[in-house]
């Protein structure tokens, strides 16, 4: 009889997913447009992107080390944001500047927050965003089979045409991993069906996106623009693997709906009113701040719960 | 003389106003780009310091208390106004380069803090020391970040270009960030140094006095023994 009953805390059941479980999902819906980005740009990718995720590594590794800390590189969340980060980054740019870039994302972002969990911007978009203010120039330096091109975003802005299958193909210039919709979109389509994430975000996102450039980018409801809008820049890589980044975007679901539509502004207004082509990465690290204000209005009542009388300045 | 001296290694060390008090921080964030502006503006910030110190504490039982902080104001507003005529005569390139922030020294806390908190309770003499002692330790402060963040940012150290670095530019530590990034490392080191003194068994004195010495608003204000403690409880 007193076999039956084992008492033992909650949880009783767990899923298999855990964090390097998770990573690896994210690692392998990433190789897609990683392999894309080699055969697009050459073999400097291949060399940038090694770079990236073994700084990103050995900093996490190091840093670690340094302060008395278990390693944690086994997660493999390191490896992904070196990679996020090396897809962020255009082919010419020095190796030293991404290696720069990779101790920024995790030494300063990550882990003098806390490490995995604690960071309160996307690592890889931070180092991104830093390299971008440090070294304008490099970071703009866009080239295609070895001739020096303007992003279609940038040619869009300057009124110019372009041809949208090139921009879904990935065939123009752009960073290491953001120019082919099509293969990023099967990374998502991976993650996906993996449960790794879900559409709210990204689907939200991209609408609000979309409403935003019908209403105020004077195209009015142009397709070729839209598709052209949504294929080019960082729009998608930051759309399915960067905003729903689990430890940076909300986690009530009205608050994901928040985010979402703060991310589809945030873009359309520095896409169409700022002075650069791009904005998708300010828009979300500018996101990822907002969230601890936005979960903290948006926590969901619990059952049996009723609403208590907040004062006024709760709701602003 | 002893006490004198005492006072000059309080502000330079022990009481540093960048590192240790984190006062003045407007300034120690906006213009140190370069290591000339940090020079500049903390010898600035130092020369009214003492002036107004040395002012203050010679009119310390003149100035009814009701009206001190007005006073104090009026003092510092003086000498500031002079060094910034001054400095548009005779440097005005660095005049140029500091801009706004010359007239903001007026509200600098430094300077309305020791104006409070020593000068307006003690003699000339110490009361200029502590001036110097506060205003170089707000000039190292600041001339440590200027250094740094013009290698970092411009490859430079006072103007003076330094060759291998010349491609090793990285704008962000000459912008607002850098500052910031720059600030807190220099911070922690300072406090690495402190901790490892203590384990050694020679602590560094601990910073004493209050900063504003306005205790009725202090939270610790119940179990201080700082002699301004009466002073002010009025």
């Amino acid at each position: 009889m007193s076999n039956l009953l084992k008492v033992a805390s909650s949880p009783h059941v767990r899923a298999k997913d855990d964090t390097r479980r998770i990573m690896f999902y994210v690692l392998l819906a990433l190789m897609p447009t990683t392999i894309f980005g080699i055969y697009n740009f050459g073999f400097r990718a291949l060399l940038l992107i090694i770079e990236c995720v073994a700084t990103c590594v050995m900093s996490e590794y190091l840093f670690e080390c340094a302060i008395g800390k278990k390693s944690t590189i086994t997660d493999l969340s390191a490896a992904v944001t070196g990679l996020l980060l090396a897809l962020n980054l255009p082919v010419t740019l020095p190796m030293w500047q991404a290696v720069l870039g990779s101790v920024f994302a995790i030494v300063v972002v990550k882990m003098l927050f806390g490490g995995l969990g604690q960071n309160f911007m996307n690592p890889a978009l931070g180092g991104r965003v830093f390299l971008l203010i440090s070294f304008a120039t490099t970071m703009t330096n866009f080239t295609y089979d070895g001739v020096s091109a303007a992003t279609p975003l940038a040619t869009l802005k300057a009124g110019g045409s372009v041809n949208t299958l090139d921009m879904l193909i990935g065939r123009t210039g752009g960073t290491i991993g953001e120019t082919s919709a099509l293969f990023i979109i099967i990374g998502a389509i991976i993650l996906i069906l993996l449960g790794v994430i879900d559409l709210v975000i990204p689907g939200i996102y991209l609408l609000t996106f979309v409403v935003f450039i019908v209403l105020f980018s004077g195209h009015g409801f142009d397709t070729s623009y839209i598709v052209a809008h949504l294929c080019g820049g960082g729009l998608m890589l930051g759309a399915f693997f960067m905003a729903t980044d689990y430890v940076t975007s909300p986690i009530t679901p009205l608050g994901k709906v928040i985010y979402a539509i703060c991310l589809g502004v945030l873009t359309g207004l520095f896409r169409i009113f700022g002075n650069s082509a791009e904005g998708v990465s300010y828009a979300i690290i500018f996101s990822n701040l907002l969230v601890p204000l936005i979960e903290r209005v948006t926590v969901p009542r619990a059952f049996g719960i009723t609403k208590e009388k907040k004062p006024k300045e709760v709701e602003g | 003389m002893n006490k004198s001296f005492e006072r000059l290694i309080n502000g330079i060390w022990k009481e540093n106003p960048t590192f240790v008090l984190m006062l003045g921080m407007c300034p120690t964030l906006a213009v140190t780009t370069s290591a000339i502006n940090g020079v500049g503006m903390g010898l600035s910030t130092t020369v009214v310091l003492v002036l107004s110190n040395m002012m203050i504490s010679a009119l310390r039982n003149i100035i009814p208390d009701r009206v001190r902080m007005p006073a104090y104001i009026v003092v510092v507003a003086s000498f500031v106004t002079i060094v910034q005529f001054l400095m548009q005569g005779y440097v005005p390139a660095l005049y140029s380069s500091l801009g706004i922030y010359i007239p903001l020294i007026v509200v600098n806390c430094i300077i309305l803090g020791r104006a409070e908190s020593y000068a307006s309770k003690n003699p000339i003499i110490p009361s200029m020391f502590d001036g110097i002692g506060m205003g170089l330790g707000f000039t190292i402060g600041l001339t440590f970040i200027g250094i740094i963040r013009e290698i970092l940012g411009n490859g430079s150290i006072f103007n003076v270009t330094i060759e291998p670095l010349n491609d090793f530019h990285i704008t962000l530590f000459g912008m607002a960030p850098g500052a910031f990034f720059v600030l807190a490392c220099l911070v922690a080191v300072m406090n690495v140094v402190r901790k490892k003194m203590e384990e050694k068994g020679k602590p560094l004195p601990a910073a004493s006095g209050c900063l504003g010495g306005d205790c009725a608003s202090c939270p610790s204000s119940m179990g201080c023994s700082s002699d301004n403690k009466t002073d002010n409880n009025q």
